[in-house]
């Protein structure tokens, strides 16, 4: 089975896939990208996926989401796995510039399309305005919605449906904050908007 | 979610060969059937993406609306002439799911879902959707989201398509495409209820996908409304919903075109609410009159006879707001 | 300088807007694998065999764990934090979707592949899955909080009080059950080295954890590390260590390799605990003159069976303390079903009790014919009339103040169905809020350097809460460093122990760790005459790189001498369709008496998300248990409903200023659940306000206001 090579992933993807832990801690544990493990099922694709301006060649299983082939082989768990049926939003990325769900998209699907994730939106130190503006306005708790959210939130600026709080909080209705930070995310939107 | 092969068509004719093995399902937008795997409710051996295979158009013109099965909800739903002639499709399609799920699920898709009745959605409970003959213990169960028009002693499990309900009042047309070529229905005639064989859910044959919907342009189409109801502000299926379309001339009815949602096991067709409207005034008498006989034929459960009561108030609703 | 008090941005903000911030399913630890968790398709009975074959054989799988083979673990510990069934220690079934079988597989589809395939035998029993149908089978808590107090109270003589009353109120509220549903999933990574365990989990208490797996594996707690940097939300489900994270170190000790186990969704509700369901009856009664005469609040909560341990919902501790009324009587009881065993969530007991205790208040005043508010202002409790003692502090009366300004309460109309905009009716509700200011002991340590920079080590959890943060500004204070310089790290059980993140007693158990271990920093380096002086400058005429110390801080003769609790006042408008019966609430405005506010952005940001949750709780969360087979019917976020953005108006939160430093050296008092106590009863009494209907159980749903 033809298999990737860590060194194929680490040379192509790394800048993208930096995501370092926490500060001091767990130094055992710094991540370092892994190459796929590989399924070892019967079937299992030799892929390519355009992530965030990079090519991952990858192997997946045919069953593996685009969800799971970002936080379980590439390591980019920026986005978060929330319900894994498309119920709560936490895993949005773009394809092609849409919002769409990476836990009910087969990553095997997605080949030959842009995908974005949230650690492609930032250039270089530099927080995209959306980041900027969730941070400043405190548009989160615990942060595990919070990719899923900004996410959502740059496509829906682009959309252009920011004419009002209440179409932002409609057209942000797909992503769901357990901790409550709704009329904040409606504020950063609102801000981001008017600035972009 | 089991193991299947993914085959990826570049072609119409090349999907509809690879759907002729046994085991093989078409995927669209995915949003649905993806859940389905993963609940390991659906168990194909063969995927068959339908990605390639084009059929994303959408086209309209003086006579008809035509929607290529994988054009996406939400292309359809930003389409400028879509909601110049076709208001109630496009408010059905933004009152679905949410952006992200718009994105991505398709017309074809939309009308496959399947119900969200929780105990169809879970291996851990009989079904008879799922497992003929295994018992439905939704009838006595928590039935609150049920179907209350065309269940049967087998399910009273809801339909859950919002666009369903929209094109079944337009009396949209229905194309499918098999190995044997192509077959037009009416949307009314795609779905089947659930009788002895809630399996069994629409007329498609093995191997047979829906390849466009078309809809007929009218008055009644251009002034046509969705009014959807729930518990959520949004991203809910509806509780119930009304589909309403009204031609009228000089304060006059002359064609009125209803459909149910969220109280049926298919999208509910309303035909006489339709007759009690047509030749009458367009004044709220008639609409309580015509409303008031919207749930005939109902038969509730434990929990959900409240629908009765909410679809005639939400036709009433939905006609006044067709009307103003 | 004071950085307290600021509205600062997180500390830990830029990481979580750039998807940096790593949570317990994100460590990477080579060579790992992944493990499924099978649950029971039955409510009751018992395992009598496994059909493992199919799954067995299915590619990539390397183990499958049954109670036939799993590892007998030291399930006799008893340490509150460790839930000690269902961890496959025998083949009893108490409820349907009990853990009974973990499937390890290379990879994540695998091992969910063949946890499909894995077929159980059983023997049935007839499950009971209901409270509501064998409440007659109450029975008294054996362990109510713990054994801190009993679980009943009285004071005087409620029900001959009651008797006499002149305007009297006997009603039945029903709570439903409800799950905290985080947005992060329960998740852990498990690696054993000889037999030291690592695990990365999600966890609000890595003491807790450290110690009950310490405990349940029969090894040193110096032998558990536990690492937990970032939690997805917890809500009170991640407050014990669950058997999902004692099962993942035990099939990471089964295969010999780290194992990652991540709760699915569906599985979160049956793995961690619940809201029980209440069923509350009230008897009030008042004078003429709206004098609270007789108050009586008899509780009963949903329990599992009881050999999965005990957790009782304490609805009326609140009703002891919140209005002065000489004649009051608490009780609580239990029920046992065929459910998993329920636990905190966010204001357990004072959520669901005071959705009771503040309807009933409102009901009465509807009988009083008086305002609502006024109605509480009449009986306000100076003092604490349950323990007698003053409040350490207690700024309820301004918290009723700036909320009745603020949301211009004084135009209410009294009658309901009085205000009106086309076919919608809108109304207006108010309720209290108190949630009682808790403690414990805490450690922290601290070194300053030479340049300036200071690192903080302690062994707490942020949750979302703003722990980071809010801890920064405390010790920068304290050393009078800038907080840019204060490092601080937590979530990691090699530093010093930290009491668990609930009870919103982070600040006040923490905070005053941090300020006595900063101030023995400074003790080191100070003289009488330099206390002015900066410390890197103290470093540098010492010619010492660094100092360091540590430091515990615990309650004193405070908690003895004053009843302690924080305060809010809750103000809520609906608009309700009054022919559709759709429910929105268009407009909320809560006033707040916390305590001293570290940190006024994340504290805002707490308020209103603690509202936010109330709106939930008042108007659509509510697990649904099928009646045959006691198997959740709705376990999914799409019919499992909580609040999205569009449910959600515009929130004014309130901070009442107060500047108390009884009750700790930092005067918080929590705002963790203080602002989702009375949420639910504030948007009833608004809906009663709109429609004239009175809606005695949660949620309310459109056919309830079908009239």
């Amino acid at each position: 089975m033809p298999s990737v090579t860590r060194r194929v992933l680490l040379g192509t993807t790394v800048s993208s896939l930096a995501m370092g832990s926490v500060e001091g801690r767990a130094d055992d544990t710094t991540p370092t990208i892994s190459a796929a493990p590989a399924p070892g099922s019967p079937g299992a694709m030799d892929i390519a996926l355009q992530i965030n301006g990079n090519q991952v060649p990858l192997v997946v299983d045919p069953r593996t989401t685009l969800l799971d082939a970002l936080r379980e082989q590439i390591g980019l768990t920026g986005t978060k796995k929330g319900c894994d049926r498309g119920s709560c939003g936490a895993c949005t990325v773009h394809i092609d510039g849409r919002r769409v769900l990476s836990c009910l998209t087969l990553a095997a699907r997605v080949q030959g399309k842009a995908i974005t994730t949230i650690e492609g939106l930032t250039s270089g130190d530099v927080l995209h305005p959306v980041q900027a503006a969730f941070l400043h306005h405190d548009g989160y708790q615990c942060g595990y919605c919070t990719p899923g959210q900004i996410m959502s939130a740059v496509a829906l600026i682009k959309e252009g449906h920011t004419r009002s709080d209440a179409e932002i909080r409609e057209w942000m209705s797909g992503n769901i904050c357990r901790c409550g930070a709704y009329p904040n995310i409606v504020a950063a939107i609102r801000d981001a908007a008017q600035r972009s | 979610m089991q193991a299947f092969h993914l085959s990826q068509p570049n072609s119409l004719d090349a999907a509809l060969a690879a759907a002729r093995s046994h085991g093989a399902k078409f995927i669209a937008g995915g949003t649905d059937l993806m859940q389905l795997l993963k609940d390991n409710i659906e168990v194909p051996t063969e995927l068959v993406d339908l990605e390639r295979v084009g059929l994303s158009s959408i086209q309209a013109d003086a006579s008809e609306l035509r929607l290529g099965a994988m054009a996406r909800m939400s292309d359809a739903a930003v389409h400028p002439d879509v909601r110049a002639g076709w208001p109630a499709i496009v408010q059905a399609l933004e009152a679905s799911a949410s952006p992200q799920v718009r994105n991505m699920g398709t017309i074809g898709g939309n009308l496959l879902q399947r119900t969200r009745c929780g105990y169809f959605r879970d291996t851990g409970f009989a079904c008879n959707k799922r497992e003929p003959g295994s018992g439905c213990p939704a009838i006595a169960g928590e039935n609150r989201l049920m179907a209350i028009l065309g269940g049967s002693d087998h399910c009273i499990a809801t339909h859950p398509s919002d666009l369903a309900v929209a094109l079944t009042a337009l009396d949209a047309m229905v194309t499918l495409h098999g190995i044997n070529g192509e077959r037009r229905v009416p949307i009314a005639d795609f779905y089947r209820l659930p009788a002895d064989t809630p399996h069994i859910e629409t007329i498609l044959q093995p191997g047979e996908m829906i390849t466009a919907v078309t809809v007929r342009a009218s008055g009644a189409a251009r002034n046509s409304h969705y009014l959807k109801l729930r518990d959520r502000a949004s991203f809910e299926f509806a509780l119930v919903s009304v589909a309403v379309g009204l031609d009228q001339r000089d304060g006059v009815i002359e064609h009125a075109l209803l459909a149910a949602g969220g109280v049926g096991t298919r999208p509910w067709r309303l035909p006489q609410v339709e007759a009690a409207l047509r030749g009458k005034a367009l004044e709220d008498a008639v609409f309580g009159d015509a409303s008031s006989i919207a749930a005939g034929g109902a038969s509730p459960a434990q929990q959900n006879g409240f629908k009765r009561i909410l679809l005639q108030r939400a036709v009433f609703r939905a006609l006044q707001m067709a009307s103003a | 300088m004071a950085f307290i008090g600021q509205g600062l941005d997180r500390v830990d903000g830029r990481l979580k807007v750039t998807g940096g911030a790593q949570y317990a399913a994100e460590f990477r630890v080579p060579d790992l694998v992944h493990a499924v968790l099978v649950q029971s398709t039955i409510g009751a009975g018992a395992i009598t065999g496994f059909s493992l074959a199919a799954a067995q054989s299915m590619p990539g799988v390397l183990t499958i764990i049954t109670p036939e083979n799993a590892l007998k673990l030291h399930a006799e510990s008893n340490l509150p934090q460790a839930i000690r069934a269902p961890l496959l220690q025998d083949m009893d079934v108490h409820y349907n979707g009990q853990h009974v079988a973990v499937v390890v597989a290379e990879a994540l589809e695998q091992a969910d592949a063949a946890a499909a395939r894995v077929r159980v035998q059983y023997r049935r029993d007839e499950p009971i899955t209901s409270m509501d149908a064998v409440l007659d089978q109450a029975y008294l808590p054996k362990s109510f909080r713990n054994g801190e107090r009993p679980a009943d109270s009285r004071r005087g003589d409620p029900d001959g009080a009651f008797t006499a009353a002149q305007v009297k109120l006997d009603a039945v509220y029903v709570t439903p059950i409800e799950h905290h549903n985080p947005m992060e999933p329960h998740a852990t990574i498990a690696r054993w080295d000889g037999n030291q365990l690592t695990v990365w989990t999600a966890t609000q208490g890595i003491s807790g954890t450290q110690q009950s797996l310490a405990a349940l594996f029969g090894i040193d707690p110096k032998d558990v590390r536990v690492i937990c940097p970032y939690v997805g939300g917890g809500f009170g489900c991640k407050g014990n260590t669950w058997p999902p994270a004692t099962l993942a170190a035990m099939a990471a000790k089964l295969v010999g390799r780290p194992v990652k186990l991540a709760v699915t969704r569906a599985q979160m509700f049956t793995s961690n605990g619940y809201r029980p369901r209440t069923v509350q009856s009230l008897r009030f009664a008042a004078d003429q003159q709206g004098h609270l005469v007789s108050m009586r609040h008899d509780g009963i909560s949903q329990m599992s069976q009881p050999v999965l341990g005990e957790f009782a919902e304490p609805v009326g501790l609140a009703t002891e303390m919140l209005y002065a009324c000489p004649n009051v009587a608490v009780t609580h009881r239990l029920v046992a079903t065929n459910a998993p065993l329920p636990t905190y969530m966010r204001a357990p007991g004072e959520a669901s009790g005071n959705f009771a205790l503040e309807s009933a208040i409102d009901e009465l005043a509807v009988a009083l014919k008086q305002n609502p508010l006024d109605f509480r202002m009449r009986n306000y409790a100076e003092q604490d009339p349950h323990e007698n003692k003053p409040f350490a502090s207690k700024a309820l009366r301004e918290c009723y103040r700036q909320g009745a300004e603020a949301f211009g309460w004084s135009r209410r109309p009294s009658e309901p169905r009085a205000m009106r905009d086309g076919n919608v009716l809108i109304g207006w509700g108010m309720a209290t809020s108190t949630y009682p200011t808790h403690r414990m002991a805490a450690n922290a340590y601290v070194r300053v350097n030479a340049d300036g920079t200071a690192l903080v080590q302690v062994g707490t959890q942020d949750l979302g809460t703003g722990t980071y943060t809010v801890m920064s500004q405390i010790a920068a204070d304290e050393l009078g460093l800038p907080v840019q310089r204060i490092h601080l790290e937590l979530g990691d059980s090699r530093f010093p122990h930290a009491p668990v993140s609930g009870g919103s007693m982070t600040v006040a158990s923490v905070g005053p760790a941090i300020k006595t271990a900063c101030q023995a920093v400074r003790a080191k380096l100070s003289n009488d005459g330099d206390t002015n002086v900066a410390l890197p400058e103290l470093l540098a005429r010492r010619n010492m790189p660094s100092v360091e110390a540590s430091s515990e801080a615990k309650s004193g003769e405070e908690q003895k001498r004053y009843s302690m609790h924080a305060f809010g006042a809750q103000f809520a408008e609906v608009r309700v369709d009054a022919d559709l019966g759709e429910i929105r609430v268009s407009r909320y405005v809560g006033a707040f008496d916390g305590g001293r506010i570290i940190n006024t952005k994340t504290a805002r940001s707490q308020l209103i998300g603690g509202i936010v949750f109330g709106i939930g709780m008042a108007l659509l969360e509510e697990t649904h248990v099928d009646g045959e087979t006691g198997r959740v019917v709705n376990a999914n976020v799409s019919e499992y409903l909580m609040p999205v953005n569009a449910d959600i108006p515009d929130i004014q939160a309130i901070l009442v200023p107060n500047d108390e430093l009884v009750s700790n050296s930092l005067g918080a008092k929590g705002i963790g659940e203080l602002p989702m106590v009375g949420v639910a009863a504030a948007v009833a009494n608004a809906v009663y306000h709109a429609t004239g209907v009175r809606v005695r159980k949660l949620p309310i749903r459109i056919e309830d206001l079908l009239v």
